[in-house]
């Protein structure tokens, strides 16, 4: 059934992306809605959540440490346990990390440095909502900018993580010491997923660059759907 | 009751920030073979006793003060042994 796109952009304290995420969300189509942190519950007919890039919190504790406590994310995860699809863009990953619906977590970054230019994002998985507009192996231009961005899993967790097919997108480049290069990954089920780079500040070639148009188009695709368990089109 | 709480880098987890403390220490001439920065968290718990605020720690430890995939924790409570 193709619906109205409705997305669910959440905003907490000290977010700083959310207005972006919006505004590209729009841009490609999809009805988004800012919500607070302080709510209870996601709009009706919420067909997607993104947890948008920021410093929630002011970064207090652990990046995404705090955000994970917000009235709000229990209704994200009523709705991702209900198969709703879920993206975190760069704090927003950091948050789903902490609050243990995405594997993994997100360190200082190995340089220490604050890393904020154009990367290259190679897309190991095209089977994905919100890849699957992409080729397989395909390089994107993404922007990136964070000081605690390098993914790291222990070995047997990246193990299994390569053998699920969770690695979702990966660094071309040297980024910021990401164990296996890793930028992106996804849950078991697929319908949350996370990544550091900014597909919300790379939807227009005006911008450098227009390769996250495909991420998010895929997003408000998989959005219009209703891409839920037990309600997939 | 007072506790404090202590969270390390676990043991083989690179620790970006401890290497550049070493590196500073180094430069200031003192002779530091390794340096790794933590976190101390002091508390007042609501508990009726010693033991109860410890499981009461350990529980906050376990859900929000340190994340188990890189950090470890240590336990103080004030007038028990740790």
């Amino acid at each position: 059934m193709i619906r109205e796109a409705r997305v669910a952009v959440v905003v907490f304290p000290g977010s700083n992306d959310d207005r972006d995420a919006a505004w590209a969300l729009r841009a490609l189509g999809a009805d988004a809605r800012l919500v607070w942190h302080a709510e209870h519950e996601l709009p009706p007919d919420t067909g997607a959540v993104v947890l948008p890039g920021g410093f929630s919190y002011g970064d207090y504790l652990r990046c995404g440490a705090i955000a994970r406590s917000a009235a709000i994310m229990r209704a994200v995860g009523e709705f991702a346990a209900a198969g709703g699809l879920v993206l975190g863009i760069c704090n927003g990953f950091q948050i789903l990390c902490e609050a243990g619906l995405l594997p993994g977590v997100l360190r200082r970054n190995r340089d220490l440095e604050f890393v904020c230019r154009d990367v290259a994002i190679r897309v190991e998985r095209a089977d994905t909502l919100l890849t699957r507009r992409c080729e397989p192996g395909q390089v994107l231009t993404l922007p990136v900018k964070h000081g605690e961005g390098s993914w790291y899993a222990n070995a047997e967790l990246y193990a299994e993580l390569e053998h699920e097919g969770q690695l979702v997108l990966r660094y071309a480049e040297d980024c910021n010491g990401s164990v296996g290069d890793v930028a992106g990954v996804r849950d078991r089920a697929g319908n949350v997923l996370g990544l550091m780079p900014h597909p919300e500040h790379a939807v227009d070639p005006l911008l450098g660059s227009g390769d996250g148009a495909l991420l998010l188009a895929a997003l408000v695709d998989a959005a219009s759907e209703g891409v839920l368990a037990g309600a997939q089109p | 009751m007072r506790a404090t709480v202590f969270v390390r880098p676990k043991a083989g987890i690179l620790d970006p920030e401890g290497e550049a403390v070493r590196g500073s220490l180094r430069a200031l001439g003192f002779g530091v073979g390794g340096a790794r920065v933590g976190r101390l968290v002091d508390l007042e718990v609501e508990a009726p006793n010693a033991e109860e605020a410890r499981a009461q720690v350990e529980q906050m430890c376990r859900q929000l003060l340190a994340n188990p995939l890189i950090e470890s924790f240590e336990i103080e409570i004030e007038g028990q042994a740790a």
